[in-house]
Order: C-alpha cells, then structure tokens, then sequence
C-alpha cells in the first residue's frame, strides 16, 4: 500500500488557552481592549524562559536517616517505623508500547526502587532530521517555520534544531537521591538511565541482567554516535535553544505542540539535551549485571531477582523478596518467543504482591465495548482450582496462536520485500527491536535462497558490528530454538555469523549524509563490489529522525519499502520526507501479553493481591478471582493493604537452645519469654541472643515489694521479668512462690 | 536436622566422583562418573547402595553434574538410560554442551577397541536430552524445599561448583577446580555462604605449585625447539579442555614468532568443541573476553585438521590426537609411527599416568622399546616430555577456599589417601574445622544448624526497632584532667513471649490476645476508718447516710486530699475520689468485711504500683477530723 497522508495543521491563532498562563484574565481583557483575544505581549506576561518543574513533591524522611551498612535496620522515628511495613506503589508512566515502557517506584519496606528508566524516544518527531542541502538554511532563519510566511517553504513545522529528549517526565518531580535501587526490565527501559545517573545526588544501585545492559549501552552509545551528526551541522547548542523561546512555540502546529508540552501541558521543562559518552560510560559503571535468576540481597532487606520474560534478549520481570513477603512485578511478556528464552513463570508462583505493568492488552481493552469478552475468562475463574483447569490454563498460555502469527507477519514483509526487490527496490528496515533483525535476518536467508537470489543484506550502525558479536555467544539468554541450534552437531546459535562470513551479510558503521553515501558508496563499497541496489537495509532509528535511516529515506524516496513500527503516527514521522512514494508497511510485532492470556497467567500463579492498571478494572471486577486487587493510575500513590502479621521470624539455635518453656495447662501452651537482638539478613527477619547485656542486679531499683509478715518475714519482690522472693525461712518462700504460680500465667 | 553423606566414588581415590547427600528426606546426587582403570561394572559407583529396588527416581529429587570430564559424568547415560532414572539433572551450559562429545568420544575409542561400552550413542543422546542446563549464580528452585546454585570453579570449560540448600542446611561441592587463572578459564569464584559443609576435592592436597608461567615457557621451548629442528610433535590429549588450553598457547606463540609449522587436530570432535568454545567465550577467564571484541582468541588461526595421508609428510607440524591416556585409538597409532625418529616429540599430559603405555613412556629411559599389546613392540627414540600443567588447585587453593567459605564441616573426596589424611590434619588444626575423608561406600552424618521459624507480630517487630540508648562516661588514662569521654551504644534488644505450640513471638501486650486469657491484676484493698464531725451528718446514728449526705462527706474528703495530691481526682456522685490508681470511697457496712459501727469507713483500693501512695493518702485520711472548717 502507498501511504500519502495529507497533513492538514489546523492554523493556530492562540486562543484562550493561554489564558492560564496570561494568568489574570481581566487584566488580560482591559490590556488588549477587549476586542479580539491575542496573546499578551508585555514582559509580565511572559513565561520565564527556561521552565522548569514546580518543586518537587517530596518524600518526607526524618533526618536522621542515615543508613547504615551492614544488615541493620535505619533509625526510625516516628511513622517511619509504619513504612517498614508496607509497600507503596507509585505509577510514574504507563508507557506507550514497546519503545516507551511504564515506568514505577515500589516503596517496599523502606526501600525506593525504581523499575526501568526508559526515554520517550517517540517526542523526536518534532524534529527534523538532518536538512537536505546546507546552502539555502539560514540557521537563524530556519530553525523555525513561522505559521504564516514560511508555511509554504518548510511545509511541515518540524523544528529545526538539534533535537532534545525526555525521559519520564513526572521522574523530574521524585528526588532522586531518594531513590535506592534501580530495576531494568530491558535493554529499551535503561535508555533514560544516564540522564538519572549524571544528576547529583543519585546513589542508588542498578540491577539489570547481563544482556540487556549490554545490549542498552550499545543502544545508548548508537543513540549518541547519531546524535553527533546533529551536533556537527548545528554547532554548539546554546543554553536555550531558539525553537524552546516562547515566541517561536507559539507557532508550532498542534500536534507538535500536544508532543511539546505534553498532555497536560506540564512536561515542557522536561526537555533535556541528550547525554554524553562520558555519561554512558559513568552510567554502565553503575550498573550491576545480573544472570537470569541470580539472586541479589540490597542492603539487607530485599533480595531481587531478574526472571526472563520472554520479550527481548536480556528483557526480565523482578522477583522481589523482603521480610515482609514477595512481590513480582510483571513486565510485557512474551510467552512464546523466538529467539529470547521463554518466559519464565513459575518462577514468580505464589508471591504476596504482582505488579503487573504489561499495558500491551491496552488497544484491546479500550476497544471492548461491553462485558461479554470476558464471560469465557469468568469461565475459568469460577471453576475450582482443581489441577486440571490449571494445566489447561498451561496449556492455553503455551499454545503457539501468538508464536505462529508472529511468524506469518515476519513471512509477509519477507514476500513483500521479494516482490519490491523484483520491481528494483531496495528494502529499508528501520528497527530498534534486536530480535526482529536476528528473526528477519534468518527469515531473508530463508526466501534469498528459496527464491534463488543474491541480494545483500546490510546492517548499518555504529554498533551493529558489536551486536553480532554479541548475539553469536550468548546461549544462555536464547530460547528454545537457538539451544537446539547450539546443542547440535553444528554448533552456532543464529545464521547471521555463517552469512558474514560468505559476503551475504555486510555491517557498516555509518552513512553520513546522503552526497556522502554515494561518495561512499564508490569509494569504499563499490571499490570492493559490495553495494549493490536493490539491497536489504536493516538500520536505526525507528524515528526516522536520527542515523543512516534518514539518508537512505532521501536516497530511496521514490524506490523503496520500509517497515515502520506500529504505535507510531506514519504520517507523523514519514512528514519531513514528503512526498514519497515508496511503500510503506506497517507492522505491530507481538510485544505483550493478550488480555485473556495475562489473566490466566494471574491464575496459575495465585499471587494474593494484584495491582492492575486503572483500565483493567472492568474486565478484572467481572471475575471471580481468587486474589484481591487495585488498581492504579499514573502519578498516584497507592498503598497496597497487607495482611497483618504475616512476617516469619527465625530464632538462631543459639538463643533457641537457651529457650525454657513453661506449661500452661489450661490452655495446652507451652510459653517461654524471649529476649533477643533483632536483624535483618538476606531478606529475613533474625533473632540472635544478645551477648554480653548486663543482666538486671540483685534487689533492683523501685520495684514494688509484697512484705510478708506472718508466720514470718518476707518480701516479695516483682518486677517485669522476675519474681524475687526473699524469705528467711524457707517453707514461706515456697508457699509464696506457690501461690504465684497458681495465680500468675507465664511469669 | 543432619546432613548424611554418601560417598559412592572418589572416596579416597581419583575416579567415579559420586556422592549422594541426603538432608531431610531430600536426596541429591552429585556427579556420576566412571573409573577409567576399570572396563567392568566396577568403573561405575555402587548405585544399589541408593535404593535396593532400583526406584533412583523416587529416591532422588535431583542429580547434578559439576563438569564434563568422565571420572565426572562418565555413568550418567547408564545412569539414566540403563538404571532408569528419569528425575532432573543439572549441569552448566558448555557441560551440556561438551559432555555429548567427551562421553562419544570415550564410547569410540572403547568400541575401536573392540570392546562394547555399557552405553550406546541413543544412550547418550536421550541421556542429554533430559538435563536443564544452568547459568552461573542462578538460583534454581529444584522443588520446594530445595535450592541449588552453580558457582565457576575454572578447572576446565564450563566446571562450577555447586552450592545445595535443603531448609536451613547447606553445602557446598566444589567438583574439581581450580584457584588460579590460566590462560583459558579464571579462577573458581564462589561468594561469602553460611554453610554446615563443604565437599571438597583434595587431588594436590600437598602440593604447592609454582607459577604457571614457567611450565608455560618450558612447554613452548620444547615444541619450538622440536619443530625448529624438523621434528614433529604429538601431543596426546582428549578432544576437550586441556587441547583448548595449549592450543590457545601456541597459536598465540606462532603468531608471536610468526612461525608457519600447522597445528592439528586429529578427531572431528575437537573440531566441534572448539566450535563451542568460541561461543562459550564468556565462560572464559576475564582476559580473554576483554580481547574477545577485536579478535575472539579461541579462533585459532593457524590451526587446522588433520587428513590421514599426513602422519608420514615430510616437515614438521604438531598435532593433538585422542585418546590423552594413548590406551588406543588414533594417538597410539600415531605413536607407532612417529616414536622410532629422535626428532620427534611427544608431550605427555599429566592424564597419561593412568593409561598402561603412557606411564611407561613416563619412566622411559630412552632409547628404549616398548610393547604395545602381546606381540607389537616398538621403537622409542622421540624425545619426551611431560606436561607438568594441571587445572586442579593445590593444597594452598583448597585451604584458600576452606578459609573463605569456613564451613562447619569438611569433606574430601578425589584424592589419595595419605594426602588427603595430611590435609584433614591441616585443616583441624589451622582453622578448627572438623574435616574427614571417608572411603567409597561410607556414609558420613553431619548435624547441621537450624533455626526455629517462628511467626511474629507487627508489635514486636516494632519494639525490637525502638532505640535503647545507653551512655556512660569513661575516663581515658589515668589523668584526671582529661574529661571523661561519654559513650553512646544503642543496644536495641527485642523482649516478648514464644509459644511452642505454632511458633508464634509476640509483646507481653499482645500476650492477653494470643492466649484468650483475662489479664489478671493484683490489687490491695483497705478499709480506713475516718473521723468526722456529727454536724456533717445529723442523721449519723442509722449509719445509712443519704446520697447528699455522702456527696458531702466524699467532698469534704476530696479537699482534704486534695490539698496534699494535687492530681486528686473527684468523681461523679457516689464513686469515691482516685489518685492515681488509688480510689477511696464511702464504706457501706453491709458490704465490709472489717466494718466497725462506731465509725465512718471508706473504701479504699489500688493497684500494687501505688502502694507507697496510698498508705499516705490513708495516713493522711486517719490523722484528720472531717469537719466543716476543714474544707
């Protein structure tokens, strides 16, 4: 299909939306002489330029809590004691699909932690990507496209800068420093990660699995290595750049204003220029890699655990065990996967708390009009757990409908490619998802061959040639398929090795603008015969803003076929290449759980509360579940009730021997006091028997005396632990001791 | 709780390492492997000693594989496939990998020998397919009560130690390894664990090993001046492991010293396991997969392999062949060919010592003969040298890592027998740990610490958190003049109750709730005559004053009190007035015990606390007259 969006931008004259910011509307009315409503121009009217945040909401803490190292619990005072026992759940982002996934803070047992830092890399789109020809730009001139003159000339109102970026905006309200520990999910959640770690005060510990950290670094480093190029053409970026000054945002078409500012026009402040190497660099220092499964005790209190989830190489949900119970957050996963190892499930069976945090069901939960789609579900929910609907529910999770359908999808943009390439074009693309190159990658081979053709394939990134590396010696993070690859009598894991190494397969590192690319093109690859067109490109960015992507667009325009992610507005991020027309296919890859799916995984792991997102509500209020559950919104705290006293304690054998119990026989108990010195360790609750406490002295201070004066003296002596008897004669002592215990329980 | 061990092999010799642990009706076995000396049922452990019925799958929850060598795994496919056990098996990714090689590998050179193995290559193939392979550091979850986590141990490609938690008892089975780096595999790495016992190999139990850098240079001078000279070099070795390890060492000579002589492989299967190791190259030491972005180190450039038609080339080359032990196969034939020239040079590797014909080469003076089997006998001029490289730790690695894990209990296995004996003496007597080293089919039991689970309440978890601060001055020296320093400690002790019955810690609050009793209070009571005027009371003499009547006479004692107790409280008619939990109220004679006609009484009680209060109140009540004025 050809895609030729019209983008009419509705003319923006600014209208009473301002009026918010104007401030006072009266005052606005009699400035202006009331007659047709424009924007207030004078100085007190202005925004400040740079805007920022209102302060941060924050986080009330005692001073004096400073941690201690080993194993011991802070110092509290007060209600501080109160959040030793609970979980606090806060919503940052819900995300938006896989480049963009949610984003949280857990409050557990005192502890911050913050799961996944992605960076709202969709915002691009505003910009434009590198200008065609240098000569007829006018830096001052361009770097924005008045809505009235330039309409015309520039026709799309991109700005025309080097691009920034936002990370989760509602992060720029949380104190960072507050923050304890960080969880990775995946490689695309840790992409905001150095614009957290380059900020002062940030001290937390990072847990990420090994793959997706390396795998997100190489992301990260690709995104700064494309960012130079804007860096280069513009020039050093001033504090404020000119597209951010009041005046020129004013003119921005709707659409990019709504990107702008963000829903509820707060985000603005939120803009960020991208990190550097260096923080990239300092940023992976900070990161602690984990394997699947690996256990990791923070402080103490939390052990973390990262648990495959089946979406990404590397991608994992968290397994988080406290001494107050264990909560597993749930990430999008995938149950069935190609190339990732599976999603592993069991591993989070019966925890006190899910988070569940996989919002890919969102389209199909929005689209649901009335009840009835989950009367089968209900179904489910309402029989007995008996074994056999939970293996059927197993089974109905591992049923391979997903697997196929991905399959069939990657099969079509494969023929389609084939039928484009016979027409001469070439193929571009651009994608950020690692499995879906190596999947395709195969794929191609797959129909090259059958199909008796020699097309090459290209990579073009800075860091593609690290990534294959990477993925051809990876086979603990790989799933099914690739084991059985690996365990066979040609070990290797993906094709794509073999391929390089008889020429089908070439990596580059980067096209630098499109007079470069066929000057390269000659000089490096024609030289030695590799370019050829029609070929195959897979390259980033799937913005289409920044990298090889946008050159080959320009080369391309009219002979070509690209994918594009689904989730994204085609029309949006194709605008600056108009008018093209090659074709475009879009293409939503399996990046979640299907609703009924998710549901039946809730059941077999029977968790005891979950904590669904808002939109969940309708659907999960029709089940009968077995587990209670809330629901949360973005930027709302959400105390999640826990069951009192469900804690464990272990007593140290050493205290436990010294134990002497006492029998109470009316109510068939045998009773002991207990004194110890409590800790914390590994995620448990310990009791040790406290060494070298002075015992209370003989005959102690202002305890109340029972004096005894018949048949003889005597004076009873109790306090809270003892009973002191003194008694001269001994017969008496025995007779009160005597009647204590008949009285008196368990002293 | 105890740990009992059963030591199926290696007990006090090297081979078929097995032992079953068994903690709280769990059952795990650790490596299954076979003696290489034997050729009869006698080459795999005792398996009847584990269930007489032959039931292994109900009797043991798992089985896990520490490495591929076969004194490892060797018994595995007969395990499984002929003795039947059907349950899990653990073992590392390049082992699962590995193993099928190292295992085919055994079973071809057995079978060229015209022998027939216990196990076939569907044995082997089945075998394989019933292990989950693990990564380092994961935490797997065998069933309920179980934990098992491997740890690196070096040694060869893929070789971890295993840590084992059933309940609160632990342990810890190193398996073979080793506690310094070579130039393939890092050291063995193992955290900080609380454990009842540590099993532990003890092959160099008294050894102590110079750097490896020196055997390394030895090694490569030989084969330099070998090659140099035009001689050839055969170096028997398995299609695993150590093969890697050299060949790592001389392709990175040759590239040094840009010699062209070809280095080769003689089985397909190195081929293949070299194949593994190049994905395997993060199990790799640290040095190697730093470098392994610009050049993976384990694709050897200048090795190649070996055709047939090549034994009798001219020039020289070296060349890895298979069997290590050269008890047949393809190095012996080669052997055969090559022992009769002086150019020639035969490395031999520390396995060949259990082999018939490799330790006789190992004492040879040469020139010399030697008989191949019956009747061949051969010509040996070559030169000879012993390859002194081991991945076993030595003495000072083992007691390094006894040191650092200080386990309750030790355990040693592959190992021989007096050296194993020196080392239990050094470890009782350095470190204080108890230490034995039982025979094959000998179970030992060790008690194992626990701890008592109990649950707990919100209330005392929240009362051991409460601060205890304790200051006291010191005085530092003996001068006086130097102000006593103050000395702050924070003991914070947790005090409550436990019951037996359903563990259960709690506060002496909550003490009332847990038990369903009535909190019982003493309290004394006394009844205090009072003086008082007859015009307070005219109608005195029937002793039955009306409700104004003792309104008044309350309020009258309510100045009185008052007066010295300022927090003296009057309560509502007729109650009495408190202080504290001091309560006094009018007597009525019916109700008194120690009721006396001719005066008016008042009630009065309090709690044991407050007794020292009271009796002053009841002084006071006595000494004064209640009259008018005295308000």
């Amino acid at each position: 299909m050809s895609t030729d969006p019209e983008l009419r931008l509705p003319m923006i004259k600014t209208s009473n939306s301002t009026d918010e910011i104007g401030g006072n509307d009266e005052e606005f009315c009699r400035s202006e002489g009331g007659e047709d409503c424009q924007t207030p121009r004078s100085p007190r009217h202005m925004i400040p330029a740079v805007l920022r945040c209102p302060p941060a909401p924050k986080k009330r803490r005692s001073a004096a809590a400073c941690k201690r190292k080993l194993c011991e619990l802070e110092f509290f005072a007060g209600e501080e004691i109160e959040s030793l026992f609970r979980i606090v759940e806060t919503c940052m982002s819900e995300g938006r699909g896989y480049y963009f996934p949610p984003c949280h803070i857990l409050d557990i047992s005192g502890v911050s932690v913050l799961v996944d830092c992605p960076m709202d890399l969709s915002s691009l789109t505003i910009f434009s990507p590198l200008p065609v020809d240098s000569h007829d730009i006018n830096i001052d001139n361009i770097s924005f496209s008045s809505a009235d003159s330039n309409e015309e000339n520039r026709g799309n109102g991109l700005v025309y800068a080097e691009p920034r970026y936002r990370t989760v905006t509602k992060l720029h309200s949380w104190n960072i420093s507050f923050i304890d520990v960080v969880l990775i999910t995946s490689p695309i959640g840790m992409l905001g990660l150095p614009f957290l770690t380059r900020k002062k005060g940030f001290t937390a510990k990072v847990y990420a699995t090994k793959a997706a950290s390396r795998i997100g670094q190489l992301m990260m480093e690709d995104l700064v290595y494309m960012h130079k190029e804007f860096r280069q053409f513009y020039g050093p970026e001033s504090d404020e750049p000119i597209w951010m000054k009041w005046d020129r945002l004013e003119m921005l078409p709707l659409e990019m204003k709504k990107i702008v500012f963000g829903a509820d026009e707060t985000d603005f402040g939120c803009w960020m220029p991208l990190f550097s190497a260096a923080d990239v660099k300092a940023c992976m220092l900070k990161v602690e890699s984990l394997n699947y499964a690996e256990e990791i005790c923070y402080n103490g209190i939390l052990i973390v655990k990262p648990l495959a989830s089946g979406l990404e190489i590397g991608s994992c949900n968290w397994r988080i065990n406290g001494p107050r119970g264990s909560i597993a957050y749930i990430s999008s996963s995938v149950f069935r996967s190609a190339i990732p190892k599976n999603f592993d499930y069991d591993a989070l069976q019966a925890s006190d708390v899910v988070v569940y945090s996989d919002f890919f069901s969102l389209n199909a939960l929005e689209q649901v009009g009335n009840d009835e789609d989950f009367s089968g579900l209900a179904n489910y929910f309402s029989n007995s757990s008996s074994a056999d609907v939970n293996s059927e529910a197993r089974s109905a999770l591992l049923s391979t409908d997903d697997y196929l359908e991905e399959i069939d999808k990657l099969d079509f943009i494969c023929s389609c490619s084939m039928d484009s390439i016979k027409a001469g074009g070439s193929i571009l693309i651009p994608t950020g998802r690692l499995g879906i190159i190596l999947q395709l990658l195969e794929r191609f081979e797959l129909h090259l061959t059958s199909e008796n053709m020699k097309v090459p394939i290209f990579v073009i990134s800075s860091v593609a040639e690290q990534l294959m590396i990477f993925t051809s010696i990876i086979p603990e993070w790989l799933g099914e398929q690739c084991e059985d690859r690996f365990y066979s009598e040609k070990p290797s894991l993906f094709t794509h090795t073999e391929m390089l190494k008889d020429g089908r397969l070439h990596l580059f590192p980067a096209i630098h603008s499109d007079e470069l690319l066929s000057r390269l093109i000659t000089d490096i690859l024609w030289d030695r015969n590799i370019w050829q067109e029609p070929c195959i490109v897979f390259c980033p960015h799937w913005s289409l803003r920044l990298g090889p992507v946008t050159h080959l667009l320009r080369r391309w325009l009219s002979l070509c076929f690209i994918t594009v992610q689904e989730g994204v507005d085609a029309n949006l991020i194709l605008l600056p290449f108009k008018p093209i027309a090659m074709k475009v296919v879009q293409c939503s890859f399996l990046s979640g759980m299907q609703l009924q799916k998710s549901l039946l995984l809730l059941k077999i792991l029977q968790p005891k509360h979950v904590l669904f997102p808002e939109i969940f509500r309708r659907c999960v209020d029709t089940l009968a579940a077995s587990f209670s559950s809330s629901f949360y919104n973005e930027n709302e705290m959400l105390h999640i009730p826990y069951t009192e006293d469900n804690s464990c304690l272990h007593i140290d054998m050493d205290l436990a021997r010294q134990i002497k119990y006492t029998k109470l026989e009316e109510q068939n108990v045998d009773i002991s006091r207990l004194k110890g010195k409590l800790m914390v360790k590994h995620g448990r609750y310990k009791l040790f028997s406290c060494v070298g406490t002075a015992e209370d002295g003989y005959g102690s201070h202002n305890a109340p005396v029972i004096r005894v004066s018949r048949p003889s003296t005597a004076v009873v002596e109790i306090t809270e632990t003892q009973t002191l008897i003194r008694a001269a004669d001994e017969e008496v002592a025995s007779l009160i001791s005597q009647a204590a215990r008949s009285n008196l329980h368990c002293l | 709780m105890a740990i009992e061990c059963l030591v199926l092999g290696a007990g006090q010799e090297v081979g078929k390492s097995c032992v079953v642990v068994t903690i709280n009706g769990k059952r795990i076995m650790f490596d299954c492997g076979m003696h290489m000396r034997y050729k009869d049922l006698r080459q795999y452990p005792d398996f009847s000693l584990i269930s007489d019925s032959g039931e292994f799958t109900s009797s043991l929850s798992c089985v896990i594989i520490t490495h591929f060598h076969l004194d490892h795994i060797g018994a595995l496919p007969y395990f499984t496939q002929v003795c039947g056990y059907e349950g899990p098996i653990y073992m590392t990714y390049p082992t699962k990998a590995l193993a099928p090689l190292a295992l085919e590998d055994y079973r071809n050179t057995f079978e060229r020998g015209g022998e027939k193995a216990q196990f076939t290559s569907e044995h082997i193939a089945e075998c394989m397919k019933k292990v989950t392979a693990v990564d380092l550091k994961q935490t797997i979850h065998v069933d309920k009560d179980i934990q098992i986590r491997a740890y690196y141990a070096g040694h060869v490609l893929g070789a971890a130690m295993f840590y084992a938690k059933v309940g609160d008892a632990s342990l810890v089975y190193t398996g073979d390894y080793n506690m310094v780096p070579d130039r393939h595999l890092g050291a063995a790495q193992i955290d900080q664990l609380q454990l009842d016992l540590v099993i532990s190999e003890s092959t160099y139990a008294t050894t102590y090993r110079d750097s490896k850098y020196v055997q390394e240079r030895e090694f490569l001078k030989a084969v330099h001046k070998c090659v140099t000279s035009g001689g050839k070099v055969l170096i028997p070795s398995n299609a695993l492991g150590r093969t890697q390890e050299l060949c790592l060492l001389l392709d990175d000579y040759w590239e040094r010293t840009n010699l062209k002589v070809p280095i080769y492989f003689s089985s397909g299967s190195t081929i293949q396991a070299n194949l593994y190791h190049k994905i395997l190259i993060n199990w790799a030491s640290q040095n190697v997969k730093d470098t392994h972005a610009r050049h993976n180190a384990l694709d050897f450039k200048n090795v190649r392999s070996f055709d047939r038609s090549l034994i009798n080339a001219p020039g020289p080359c070296v060349l890895f062949a298979s069997p290590g032990n050269l008890n047949g196969g393809f190095s012996l034939e080669i052997l055969k060919h090559w022992a009769p020239y002086k150019e020639n040079l035969v490395m031999l590797p520390g396995s060949c010592s259990n082999g018939i014909i490799g330790s006789k080469l190992m004492s040879a003076k040469i020139p010399t003969q030697i008989k191949l089997d019956e009747n061949v006998k051969t010509d040996v001029r070559c030169q000879i040298h012993k390859l002194a490289f081991s991945a076993h730790t030595d003495g000072k690695g083992i007691m390094d890592l006894v040191t650092f894990l200080l386990p309750k209990h030790v355990l040693l296995v592959h190992g021989e027998k007096p050296k194993m004996a020196a080392l239990k003496e050094k470890i009782q007597s350095e470190l204080g740990i108890e230490c034995c080293y039982p025979a094959n089919n000998e179970t030992v039991t060790i008690p194992s610490t626990h701890h008592i689970e109990a649950g707990v309440s919100d209330a005392f978890l929240q009362s051991c958190m409460a601060p205890n601060f304790m200051f006291w001055k010191t005085n530092v020296g003996s001068d006086e003049r130097t102000p006593p320093i103050l000395q702050v400690h924070d003991d914070r002790v947790g005090q409550g109750m436990l019951t037996l019955q359903n563990p259960r810690v709690f506060t002496q609050n909550e003490l009332r709730d847990v038990l369903g009793v009535e909190n019982h209070q003493v309290k004394f009571a006394h009844c205090c005559s009072a003086a008082y005027d007859s015009e307070v009371s005219n109608a005195a003499s029937d002793w039955s004053p009306s409700t104004s009547q003792k309104n008044s006479l309350l309020q009258l004692l309510f100045g009185l009190v008052s007066g010295d107790f300022p927090d003296c409280i009057m309560h509502d008619c007729q109650k009495g007035i408190q202080v504290g939990s001091f309560v006094a109220s009018l007597c009525s004679r019916e109700e008194c015990p120690s009721s006396n006609a001719d005066a008016l009484h008042f009630r009065c009680t309090w709690s044991v606390t407050e007794e020292e209060l009271a009796w002053k109140v009841i002084s006071l009540v006595k000494n004064v007259k209640l009259s008018r004025e005295s308000t």
